[in-house]
């Protein structure tokens, strides 16, 4: 039996060999792949700092056009993995890729395919709104009359458009957080990495992002999104991981954790998993 | 590399300079820096000493009295002679900056000391004879202190009484002479382009430290931008930057008053010096950037580089002791201000020995000041 399913997976190990050395490196990337084939993979992925284990062995697959929730309290190693798969951090051990680009080879690759909107605010607050948007544009590459198209849609969506000539530093919080979300969408990638997109935002921002979010979905984007509330998974995710300690916990859908938690919410599903409450380390 | 990265990230730059001026001032560290840099250029153990060029044409009467007058300016130990065989070759060096005077003993100086040692009271059986004394335009420090010391070596040697009332061989200073005398804006005015680039320093170290502090370098990264791509949008903003400084500069010290006799490819090899200059400043901050944690000490550190190359090397440092004028060597800005003073004041040649060395340790500095800032950021802060 072990012998078998050695055998089994030495197979499976060829077939993925195979498939990576005949296929074109350009036919890899995420949008022209399979309907089944993962976007994202991460395998026994661990990021040690010094004596701290940020990410702790986590295994996991991430299907092209699924919205994937990474949840988790501070510092349970949600960012330090968003990171690694952007290229910014290595990996200690292990391995991952996105979009079929080994995260430590093929970071050029990756950075064409991704949008990446970081937990923190992160927009030029000399900059006016449009010119924030437009020079991020810019450093994709994008051409003149498709950059202008997008950034005026985007404004439009994240309800900026008004506000859109206005030094940036001027903005309210949640204007803020919406043009960083903005920036990270512009070039229209095919996989998008939002970290925290709603943190600190009030309620209405909120569900402008939701529904923008669903929309990215529908468009059959790829998104990685890490969250600590545990609402917004539920009401956006179609399957989530629960990280603590930098550790992967629980893997499923938010409806499958729940009902097998036999409890009424995720926020449940991680006080059982861990015995405490999610927002306590917040 | 996609120009259009570049060109983007250029902008950006560009407008944060025109909407955000970022003239922040130490309070800390500045004082602590100044006194140090401010005591190393003028209270250095050594006394100052300046290089005269002597064309002797004296012809030794029954007293060889040019040799009297040469050893009284030696014992000085102010002032170091050297000697020329003509007058053209020490005007030559005069020019390039080599030497801060040029001193022509006339023919009659001997036959002149000796009528007047013969009948000291009696002037009307003196043979006058002139001293001519050319000086170094560019250099306040000598046209003001080596004339009044050539002329107590002379009176000395007169009267052997520094009280002597009368003399027959007098002193005469070309440049004092001419129609049109330099002022001090005329001496400063090579050090203030200088001056001007050198707080680049302080706006690239805050610009970095800034964009890493917001996230910005980050984002960046993520991002297909390279880092050539990123560096280069970098230099092209501050270069840009350095030109407009230096386009008003001149436009400042034109107005008032500042008017050198040189066409313009005196002034377009100048601002181009003064833009390879600009390049060392963004390596200093690149430098000063990785050494700080956060923007504000970014703008702290920064005068670590700015005062040494302030009192070093730009006009503020015209009367440096002889120990600071060998540490000025080691700032790029003393060569950018010495190119730059004999361009515009001592008329030297864009091709004359003085100012090709200048400009060739000015590319040297800067290219290694500049790779050591990016390798330094790149190492601890990835680009």
């Amino acid at each position: 039996m072990v012998l078998f399913s050695e055998c089994f997976s030495f197979k499976s190990l060829l077939a993925k060999i195979h498939i990576r050395i005949i296929m074109p490196i350009d036919k890899r990337k995420a949008g022209e792949q399979g309907v089944n084939e993962s976007a994202i993979v991460l395998e026994h992925l661990v990021k040690k700092f010094e004596d701290v284990t940020a990410v702790d062995d986590v295994s996991l697959q991430v299907a092209n056009g699924e919205l994937f929730g990474l949840l988790g309290p501070n510092g349970a190693g949600k960012t330090t993995t968003i990171n690694i798969l952007c290229g910014l951090t290595k990996p200690t051990s292990g391995s991952a890729t996105v979009g079929g680009y080994d995260v430590q080879k093929e970071t050029a690759k990756i950075k064409e395919l991704i949008g990446v909107c970081p937990q923190e605010t992160a927009i030029y607050p000399y900059l006016t709104g449009a010119e924030n948007v437009e020079l991020f544009g810019n450093l994709h590459a994008m051409k003149k009359d498709t950059l202008k198209t997008r950034r005026d849609m985007l404004l439009e969506k994240m309800g900026l458009t008004q506000d859109a000539k206005r030094k940036a530093e001027k903005y309210s919080g949640g204007m803020k957080r919406r043009l960083s979300l903005t920036l990270a969408l512009v070039h229209d990638p095919q996989i998008a990495f939002l970290d925290e997109p709603t943190a600190a935002m009030d309620p209405q921002s909120r569900h402008a992002v939701w529904d923008f979010i669903k929309e990215l979905k529908k468009e059959g984007k790829t998104i990685i999104l890490t969250t600590h509330y545990m609402e917004e998974a539920e009401e956006l995710c179609d399957r989530v991981g629960i990280i603590d300690h930098g550790k992967l916990i629980a893997l499923g859908s938010p409806k499958d954790l729940i009902s097998k938690g036999k409890v009424s919410n995720l926020e449940e599903v991680f006080i059982k998993l861990t015995g405490r409450k999610i927002r306590e380390e917040i | 590399m996609k120009l259009q990265r570049v060109i983007a990230l250029t902008k950006k730059e560009i407008k944060k300079t025109v909407r955000e001026p970022a003239v922040l001032f130490m309070i800390f560290l500045f004082p602590v820096v100044f006194v140090f840099a401010f005591g190393a250029a003028f209270s250095g153990s050594g006394q100052p000493t300046y290089n005269i060029g002597v064309v002797n044409m004296d012809q030794a009467y029954s007293v060889n009295a040019s040799q009297l007058l040469l050893t009284g300016m030696s014992d000085t130990k102010i002032l170091k002679l050297h000697t020329y065989v003509d007058n053209q070759t020490a005007q030559n060096d005069l020019s390039q900056g080599s030497i801060q005077a040029v001193m022509i003993i006339p023919t009659d100086f001997s036959q002149s000391f000796t009528s007047y040692q013969a009948a000291p009271n009696n002037p009307n059986a003196w043979t006058n004879a002139t001293i001519a004394l050319y000086l170094d335009k560019g250099s306040l420090v000598a046209t003001q202190a080596i004339p009044p010391i050539i002329q107590q070596v002379l009176t000395a040697m007169a009267g052997q009484n520094q009280q002597a009332l009368s003399i027959p061989f007098r002193l005469e200073t070309a440049s004092l002479v001419e129609v049109k005398s330099p002022s001090a804006l005329d001496f400063m005015a090579p050090g203030m382009f200088t001056f001007a680039s050198i707080f680049l320093i302080m706006m690239v170290a805050q610009s970095f430290a800034q964009d890493r502090e917001n996230g910005m370098m980050k984002r960046i990264r993520i991002t297909p931008t390279t880092p050539t791509e990123f560096m280069t949008s970098q230099v092209i903003s501050y270069m840009l930057i350095a030109l407009v400084q230096a386009i008003l500069v001149f436009v400042m010290v034109y107005v008032m008053g500042f008017r050198p006799d040189v066409g313009i490819p005196i002034y377009t090899f100048a601002f181009l010096l003064v833009l390879v200059f600009s390049l060392s400043n963004v390596g200093f901050g690149l430098i000063t950037a990785t050494l700080a944690k956060s923007s504000s000490a970014a703008t702290g550190l920064s005068f670590l580089f700015v005062l040494p190359q302030l009192f070093l090397g730009t006009f503020v440092g015209t009367s440096l002791s002889s120990s600071a004028q060998i540490v000025s060597k080691f700032v790029p800005s003393y060569y950018v201000t010495d190119a730059l003073t004999s361009l515009f004041l001592r008329g030297a040649a864009i091709t004359s020995p003085t100012i090709l060395l200048d400009a060739v340790a000015v590319f040297v500095f800067c290219a290694c000041i500049l790779t050591a800032g990016i390798i330094l950021y790149a190492k601890y802060y990835k680009i």
